[in-house]
């Protein structure tokens, strides 16, 4: 039975002596306010203007490592399902952490990621950790709207941990994920969240590399 | 909504999701639209329990003994994916499967005559252990599995004066003097014919069912069935985000969502909310274009909540029972599927099995009643009927193109065959699974 099992994509290669501890993060948030370009100024350090409204790339994988462990994230961008509210409960499933993204220069966003905070505590429960991410703070100077300091207060009184980022320039990117590892780590928080990760999964992928029963014995 | 779309889907089934995920990969201009709030439509996994208990009208909720309603994931209707199946290779080419986790479905069982189950017995070694017939039928049984399994149509020294396009699958069961017992068994459990029309057919068709179901069981070993973490919601899921990362765009809860058509019996596009999106096509289920359907028939299936393991089944957790026509004097088959809390479709302790045959009298409940019975207590049952639907045309005139009901059958073949169907029917192009397949993102 073995050679049928790999470990499962959700952490299972936790274990000690293991690679990367794996974990699901998921980004939320409006249209426009820059998931998808936080997640690639992360995984792959660049940025454009013109990046179109997701398409193509919504599963990004990056590790990190915070004192001494490895973290990979596997980030679910919404592929676009967040305009219509039509995001699948798939989405939110065995998810660790999440990013709730809003604009700076957009009050109507951060009453937005108000929804999609409560949103995501209603799908995941408590224990996921939450991140908000006041983006697009390159254009502070100009066009400002939401405040750091009410944006610190609402992440301190809902338990996030808030930060202002710019997919553009880079400025706190790097910082956003590895808080978050750090956090995770410090909860020792793959393990407890594995829960439902931990089922023998049949492994579709490695359909080739099954011994197959001998057909016939004579 | 007002702009112009390749195709506009109807309903989130699993059918029209592989469809669009597909027609998104390959560059058409999407939007999907269902009624319901949820994922899935016909197949669908029900969550909140209290979701299941309102949709079939009961009156009343969950007792607080079944644990947290948002543990459960009620299928509407029961199948399993074959582990070397067309919707476990459209899954791995499109990359599907990195949403999604599967279990090995842990025993497949025949009922025989008198009320007693066996495992079915699929290849040489089980079928000399099995107790499902006497010594020397085991031995015919034997040589006619090894037979169809070394069976190649490129290689003449394997056919011992068998053609697959003329030698009928009663001739071939002839040929190896199998009694009616054992043909039952094969042709119902392992080759999974609904009723007995394929006898009198080609073997062709009945071989490789065969085929599919020991190399099915080979690639894992318990049986030849896997199925999804959280139940077969997770599939139409799996594959709407394929489309929406593609550029399809997804709209939930538009109860008044209809096809408009134009003077010349074309479509023009779709209505819902007051406004209508224009479209070059529509891909539907049945219940989106019943005038464009036919009735075929009905499916009768009991949705039951088991708070125990089903007996002879050596507790295992999840599992299949076929119940042959000949053995309860039917012309259809019955099915019990059943899964348990590893699933992810239930809380602790509880199981969820389905019970489903195709109609045959005015009373369906009591047609399920010899598969009811396999299953000792019942903490709850959600009992419906369902019209079979396929539509009157090839939808290629009216650019409306319908799929068909999901059938009896406890596995994903036929609705793969019906996918495959309408893809070609409206692309004009045969269907190529390696062409969907998707560039692995940053892996």
């Amino acid at each position: 039975m073995s050679g049928l099992q790999r470990p499962p994509p959700g952490g299972g290669s936790g274990r000690p002596g293991g690679g990367a501890q794996q974990m699901k993060l998921v980004l939320l948030g409006d249209q426009g306010v820059g998931k998808s370009s936080l997640a690639l100024r992360f995984v792959r350090g660049d940025f454009r203007e013109d990046q179109e409204a997701t398409i193509g790339a919504a599963f990004l994988t990056q590790t990190v490592n915070v004192q001494g462990k490895n973290i990979k994230f596997d980030i679910w961008d919404t592929a676009g399902q967040e305009r219509y509210h039509s995001l699948a409960p798939m989405y939110y499933r065995g998810a660790q952490a999440a990013i709730v993204v809003y604009d700076i220069t957009s009050t109507h966003s951060f009453e937005q990621a108000h929804s999609w905070v409560k949103e995501l505590q209603k799908e995941t429960g408590p224990d996921v950790i939450i991140a908000l991410a006041g983006n697009k703070v390159d254009m502070a100077a100009e066009t400002r709207a939401v405040m750091k300091e009410e944006a610190e207060k609402y992440a301190m009184e809902h338990g996030l941990f808030h930060l202002e980022t710019s997919a553009k320039t880079g400025y706190n990117v790097q910082n956003l994920f590895q808080t978050l590892a750090q956090e995770i780590i410090r909860n020792d928080y793959v393990v407890t969240q594995t829960r439902h990760r931990i089922v023998t999964t049949a492994d579709l992928l490695g359909e080739q590399s099954y011994p197959r029963r001998r057909t016939c014995c004579s | 909504m007002d702009e112009e779309y390749d195709v506009i889907f109807l309903g989130t089934g699993l059918k029209e999701c592989i469809l669009s995920g597909m027609m998104s990969v390959t560059g058409k201009k999407v939007l999907h639209m269902d009624r319901n709030k949820y994922y899935g439509a016909e197949s669908a996994s029900l969550t909140p329990l209290n979701e299941v208990y309102e949709k079939f009208s009961k009156g009343y909720g969950p007792p607080e003994s079944m644990g947290k309603p948002k543990d459960w994931n009620v299928d509407l209707i029961p199948k399993f994916l074959m582990a070397n199946g067309k919707l476990v290779k459209l899954l791995v080419g499109t990359g599907v499967t990195r949403y999604l986790e599967f279990k090995s479905v842990e025993g497949s069982y025949v009922y025989k005559k008198g009320g007693k189950i066996f495992k079915v017995p699929a290849d040489e070694k089980e079928a000399l252990a099995t107790s499902l017939m006497g010594l020397f039928e085991k031995r015919r049984f034997r040589k006619f599995l090894m037979f169809v399994q070394e069976f190649d149509e490129a290689n003449p020294k394997t056919h011992n004066g068998v053609n697959s396009s003329v030698t009928t699958s009663k001739d071939l069961y002839d040929k190896f003097g199998l009694d009616n017992n054992t043909t039952d068994f094969i042709g119902h459990s392992i080759a999974l014919y609904l009723n007995d029309n394929y006898l009198t057919q080609p073997c062709g068709d009945f071989m490789s069912r065969i085929k599919l179901y020991s190399e099915s069981l080979q690639r894992y070993g318990k049986s030849p069935y896997l199925y999804p973490l959280y139940g077969l919601g997770e599939l139409p899921q799996g594959f709407a985000r394929l489309s929406a990362i593609y550029g399809g765009t997804y709209m939930l809860a538009r109860p008044d969502a209809e096809i408009v058509y134009g003077d010349d019996g074309r479509v023009f596009g779709v209505k819902a909310e007051g406004e209508v999106a224009k479209c070059k096509m529509v891909i539907c289920d049945p219940s989106y274009a019943k005038d464009k359907c036919e009735k075929i028939g009905q499916v009768v299936r009991a949705i039951c909540i088991l708070n125990h393991p089903i007996q002879d089944t050596n507790k295992a957790q999840s599992g299949q029972i076929i119940i042959p026509q000949n053995q309860v004097n039917r012309k259809d088959d019955i099915y019990v599927c059943y899964v348990c809390d590893a699933h992810c479709v239930s809380s602790k302790g509880f199981f969820l099995a389905i019970v489903s045959t195709t109609v045959e009298t005015d009373n369906p409940e009591q047609e399920l009643l010899p598969g009811l019975q396999l299953l000792g207590q019942i903490e709850e049952k959600f009992v419906e009927v369902s019209d079979l639907y396929r539509p009157i045309d090839n939808g290629v005139s009216s650019q409306v193109f319908v799929t068909e009901s999901y059938d009896a059958t406890t596995h994903f073949e036929t609705t793969c065959n019906d996918v495959v169907r309408i893809f070609e029917q409206a692309t004009g192009q045969p269907f190529d699974c390696s062409k969907v397949k998707t560039q692995p993102e940053d892996d």
